[in-house]
């Protein structure tokens, strides 16, 4: 896909006039009828970070995704919510090619970093991975100390030229992950010990680390309690300085605090995308404000 | 009667009793208005009746059984001429083998003691007599049984409750054979093993380096106390087990490493099955296998380079207990591997790394404490193994690390020793038990760890 | 940016090491796997090459004359009389009619041997089943002697390579083939006869009934007791010290090393319990207690299996615990408990070493009638022949080891077969 076509597209002319129909259709039953072709909104922007188009994913004979066209902007946060099963997460790891670790997983369609085929057979997974990292549901620290952990990443890539020069970027990634204060005293200690809210902030240091250019969240906060998910929520911010964020939540509301875009998925489909105050003040779609205003979820 | 005839009679009776505690119980209940009125339901008192009848009548069986040999040998020792009482154990044991087989078949030979044919008679008629009281005592305690269940059939009575607890003691005292089972070993093997130590020292046995119980069979030669060092066969046993474990840890390993991460469903559904036959194999074929093929090729391959190597080999044992032993090895590490959760691959794969650093850096590491036991357990299987070095690895006791070199084992001197001709009670045979003291304490405390290892590594990610 | 760019520069420039250990690893795996793979086959290969052989053997057909006079029969109705018939000197006489050229003693033995030492035998059988033959000349087929069997499977055109033959065995030999008198035929001694001196005579019939009536006795004890076992534990064991130590105590006897039971069954069964020495039924009994804990195990596996629920609705419609067992948990558990039973039994039919302790390893001519006449079983026989320097007796332990492994193959694969019925039902 080139560029011109996002440039087009990201005029929103080609989604022109599907909105009022589908709102003026205020019946309560959901089906797939009701989804649109290709999503409401602002899903295509121009320059790009990450461009997907029809992106379509199958697990065996079942099709877990249908063609989902979307734009990632450069440093920005944007979020993927939906009802459980709608093929947010699974979208998301198609981002870094995290799917080619499930056998029978298969992605059909077109993914871009910056101009790139993240299928091109010369654009090796490994590096993709060092740019495009990943932050899991669950906190996933390895069975080694807090040290080796954020160390694991710059290690196995040779980012590090010694000894004092991986402390440092053990050092910054900690700080930037705001867990520097909490463990610099005990970094030889096992970083399965923390708390859950520390080790997701070990892992998000763990990930930012290899210095990536996208973070890829998998709802990072859904096994942590509030005041944990608050400390991410903050950092998320901060980060979204340097780093370009896609996160997928369940919760609206965190969507709502952290992001700067908003896409809304169901049963597989993109239905709509646009920036995160009109999705939750004024949504296009009818199935989207159904979510979000809680009527089914 | 013959035991067995007296065990079809017990069982008919088993299944008359039934019969008539269930008849009994009906009868009881038909006055109330049916045997909705009784406690239990007919079958139960039946089983009730008959299992009073049963269990007297075979525990006296059994125990009649287990006891009578001991008696009978008193008996017709008893009545023996004192020329024959004088003797001693040993000659003892071997008259009355031979008055057994007079009493059995019967002898001709005028030359025999008269007071042997007589003392078979004696026995004949002992035996005779003794299966005649068996019948008529067990028979009698399982009438007396059956008599008591009989009597006890009322409609209040709990048969059902009854029944159920005389199953549950047979549940538990199943269940208790495997405690049994460890006591057994570990008396015969420390009985007989401080009989050993009366005669040989315990720092000796331990660590002595000079092994040659040989000597010991003739009681007049000068050595025969004969030398029970047994430092050669614990090195030789060390020495195949490492070489067995050199090939077996690596291969197993990484076979299992490259089924579980790498390899498709079907190449995994194929060679898993063909892996997991090596484990089936009886060790007596692997055994063959050493001793005929590998042991000799060996050897070829050492001659054709200048080697002089022993053709039996602690080379040859052990290579091929080491593919004995790679599914068994490999099998384990695969649970292991398995029990690592995904996540701890995903958070590495997140990162970039590649499999190969996955598996070395995150998930190998999180494994270690599963694999270290799995290969503790591979080496207590490796220590006790028996055919193998029986028919490849020598009876030669070197105290020497050369793979090359023929070395024997705990095992193979087992064997050796309790299987030839042998006198019992001297050294040499008890040696074997100190032997198998040895070597049960080893493979007992390598397993108590392993398995506590092993446990606790699944209670970790559980 | 330029740091960024620097990252991904760095990790560009270490690709190429990091995926050549990735192969390099990957290629371990491989080997690993190959070196397993290879082993099964040298295995398998190595014993089939060896012993195929052996299911075939050479007989010679010569004309018998049963002569009275030489027999020594005077009353062919006295059974005594047939079994102590001289029958070597008949088989002799009608060697020497075959060949009236040989002449002198040596060139006479080497004539006789020819013919197995044993073929007595087949005359003194011959006549048992049918004593009109007395005087008759009958077209009689000998087997041969195992070292001219060695010579004619392996041999021929070869001689020089083989110093157990004669040239003048060769040249009969050739002669017999040339009459067709030379005959090769399925080696129906091998499975019918129990252990010999002579190889040609040696069979692995004994063998196999030891090893039948060893299992019978082990699989009669081992199942009830290890069902009943698995059933306390699972269902009824209170959780205290005392399971815990039955738990502990199961799991380290499974790990035990064989041969430490031939020492229990040796010191107790034997010398404490005065059990018959070298009998199907000690060797029952110790077997017993070996495979315990594997069939425990898993029929402990196979009751955990059944689902909670059916317990639940057993107990809610009034059935005692007892009831529940019996009438619900036992029937759904049972192809499990079968399986792990099979699997025991499979390693029970293979185990030798403990077996050698309590005296299994007798030279047994007779085939074993009961659990309480001395026996040998599959494994031990292979052990004693493999000791054997002659090349028959390689070929028949090769020979013995395919017929246990075909034994115990079939046993796994029925094991597996249900294991995978057990799994589609739940």
């Amino acid at each position: 896909m080139s560029l011109t076509d996002t440039a087009d597209a990201s005029t929103g002319l080609a989604f022109g006039d599907e909105p009022s129909t589908v709102q003026e259709n205020s019946s309560m039953d959901v089906s797939t009828s009701d989804i649109p072709e290709t999503a409401v909104g602002q899903p295509l922007v121009s320059d790009p970070k990450m461009t997907m188009r029809n992106v379509d994913v199958f697990y065996g004979e079942k099709q877990a995704i249908f063609k989902v066209n979307l734009d990632i902007a450069r440093n920005e946060v944007i979020a993927m919510i939906g009802p459980s099963g709608c093929g947010k997460s699974t979208f998301l790891r198609c981002l870094n090619r995290m799917n080619d670790t499930i056998v029978d997983c298969r992605v059909g369609g077109q993914i871009e970093l910056d101009e790139n085929s993240i299928f091109d057979a010369k654009l090796d997974v490994v590096s993709l991975r060092a740019r495009v990292g990943m932050v899991f549901q669950k906190p996933n620290p390895f069975p080694k100390s807090i040290y080796e952990n954020v160390a694991y990443g710059p290690k196995i890539h040779g980012l590090a030229s010694g000894r004092t020069e991986l402390d440092e970027i053990v050092e910054t990634s900690l700080q930037k992950a705001g867990l520097w204060d909490e463990v610099k005293d005990r970094l030889q200690e096992p970083g399965t010990g923390l708390s859950g809210g520390q080790q997701q902030r070990l892992c998000i240091a763990r990930a930012i680390a290899v210095s990536p250019e996208v973070i890829l969240m998998d709802e990072p906060c859904s096994a942590l309690d509030p005041i944990a998910t608050a400390k991410i929520e903050e950092l998320i911010a901060e980060l979204s300085e340097n780093f370009t964020i896609a996160i997928v939540t369940h919760s609206m509301q965190q969507a709502a605090r952290v992001s700067d875009r908003t896409a809304y998925f169901h049963l597989g489909y993109l239905v709509e995308v646009n920036d995160t105050e009109t999705v939750f003040t004024n949504p296009s779609h009818r199935l989207t404000e159904a979510y979000i205003t809680g009527r089914f979820g | 009667m013959s035991t067995s005839s007296l065990i079809v009679i017990i069982l008919i009776g088993a299944f008359a009793t039934f019969m008539l505690g269930r008849q009994r119980s009906l009868s009881v209940a038909a006055p109330l208005g049916g045997k909705r009125h009784l406690h239990s339901l007919p079958n139960y008192y039946g089983s009730f009746s008959s299992l009073l009848w049963a269990i007297p009548a075979l525990g006296i069986l059994a125990l009649w059984l287990i006891f009578d040999d001991s008696v009978i040998y008193n008996l017709v020792w008893a009545s023996m001429p004192e020329h024959l009482q004088a003797l001693s154990d040993q000659e003892r044991s071997l008259i009355y083998n031979q008055i057994q087989g007079i009493a059995m078949n019967g002898s001709a030979d005028p030359s025999v003691d008269p007071a042997m044919i007589k003392a078979a008679e004696h026995m004949n008629s002992l035996l005779d007599s003794s299966k005649t009281a068996l019948a008529i005592v067990s028979i009698l305690a399982g009438i007396i049984g059956s008599a008591i269940a009989l009597s006890l059939v009322k409609e209040t009575f709990q048969a059902r409750n009854k029944v159920e607890s005389i199953i549950k003691v047979f549940l538990i005292l199943s269940s208790c054979i495997a405690i049994l089972t460890t006591i057994g070993i570990v008396l015969s093997v420390l009985f007989e093993s401080l009989r050993f130590f009366q005669s040989v020292s315990p720092i000796e046995f331990l660590f002595g380096t000079h092994w040659s119980p040989q000597i010991a069979i003739r009681a007049d030669q000068v050595g025969s106390s004969g030398g029970f060092g047994a430092i050669p066969l614990f090195t030789g046993t060390l020495l195949i087990s490492a070489i067995a474990m050199f090939v077996a840890v690596p291969v197993g390993l990484m076979s299992a490493i490259y089924l579980s991460e790498y390899a498709s469903h079907k190449v995994r559904d194929m060679v898993k099955p063909v892996l997991e036959v090596l484990a089936g194999v009886p060790t007596v074929v692997y055994g063959f296998f050493a001793a005929l093929t590998v042991a000799p090729s060996i050897r070829n391959m050492g001659e054709s380079i200048g080697l002089s190597v022993s053709s039996e080999s602690a080379l040859a044992a052990g290579l091929v207990m080491g593919v004995m032993i790679i599914p068994f090895v490999s099998s384990l590490s695969d649970d292991v591997i398995h029990a690592v959760p995904q996540a701890m691959r995903d958070g590495s794969y997140g990162l970039g790394a590649t499999r190969s650093e996955t598996i070395r850096k995150v998930v190998f590491p999180a494994a270690l404490p599963g694999i270290v036991g799995g290969v503790m357990l591979a080496i207590s299987r490796a220590i006790g193994e028996t055919m193998i070095v029986v028919m490849a690895a020598g009876l030669a006791a070197n105290l020497t690390a050369n793979p090359l070199d023929a070395v024997t084992t705990v095992t193979v001197q087992i064997v050796t020793l309790l299987t030839g001709d042998q006198e019992f009670d001297s050294p040499k045979t008890l040696a074997a038990f100190a032997l198998g003291l040895v070597l049960f304490a080893i493979t007992l405390t390598l397993n108590v760890i392993a398995l506590h290892i092993v446990n606790k590594y699944r209670e970790q990610y559980e | 940016m330029s740091e960024v760019k620097s990252t991904i520069e760095k990790v560009n420039a270490g690709l190429g090491k990091r995926y050549r250990s990735e192969k390099m690893f990957q290629w371990f795996g491989i080997i690993s796997i190959c070196f397993g793979l290879l082993c099964v086959l040298a295995l398998f290969f190595d014993i089939i090459g060896k012993g195929h052989s052996a299911f075939k053997h050479h007989s010679i057909e010569i004309p018998i004359m049963f002569d009275a006079d030489k027999l020594g029969i005077t009353d062919i109705n006295d059974t005594k009389q047939i079994y102590s018939a001289n029958y070597d000197g008949v088989i002799k006489a009608s060697l020497r009619e075959l060949f009236p050229n040989v002449s002198g003693r040596t060139e006479k033995r080497k004539l006789y041997k020819l013919v197995s030492n044993g073929s007595y035998l087949t005359l003194q059988k011959m006549l048992l089943e049918d004593p009109s033959l007395l005087n008759q000349t009958t077209e009689v087929q000998l087997i041969t002697d195992d070292d001219i069997d060695t010579y004619l499977k392996h041999f021929v055109g070869k001689e020089s390579e083989f110093e157990r033959i004669h040239a003048e065995q060769v040249e009969w030999l050739a002669t017999l083939r040339e009459e067709g008198r030379l005959i090769s035929h399925f080696n129906t001694v091998f499975f019918q006869a129990g252990d010999s001196r002579e190889p040609e005579q040696a069979g692995i019939f004994a063998a196999l009934m030891g090893s039948f009536y060893t299992l019978i006795v082990t699989l009669c004890l081992s199942f009830p007791i290890a069902v009943a076992a698995a059933v306390y534990l699972e269902e009824f064991a209170p959780k205290n010290k005392w399971t815990d130590l039955i738990e502990v105590n199961i799991n380290n006897l499974a790990a035990v090393p064989s041969i430490i039971f031939g020492l229990l069954g040796l010191a107790i069964f034997i010398s404490f319990f005065g059990v018959p020495r070298s009998t199907p039924l000690v060797g029952g009994f110790v077997l017993t207690l070996m495979t315990l804990p594997t069939i425990i195990i898993s029929s402990r596996a196979a009751i955990k299996s059944v689902p909670p629920s059916i317990r639940e609705a057993a107990l809610g419609i009034g059935a005692s615990r007892m009831q529940m067992v019996t009438h619900h948990v036992l029937p759904l558990s049972l192809p499990g408990m079968l399986t792990g039973t099979i699997i025991g039994m499979a390693q029970a039919l293979g185990e030798t070493a403990p077996l050698l302790m309590i005296g299994m390893i007798a030279f047994i001519v007779d085939i074993p009638g009961s659990v309480t006449d001395p026996a040998t079983v599959l494994p031990v026989q292979i052990f004693l022949w493999s000791d054997s320097p002659e090349r028959a007796f390689t070929e028949k332990t090769s020979a013995a080891i395919m017929v246990l492994l075909a034994f115990l193959i079939a046993m796994n694969a029925f094991a597996i077969y249900m294991r995978k019925r057990l799994e589609k039902r739940w």
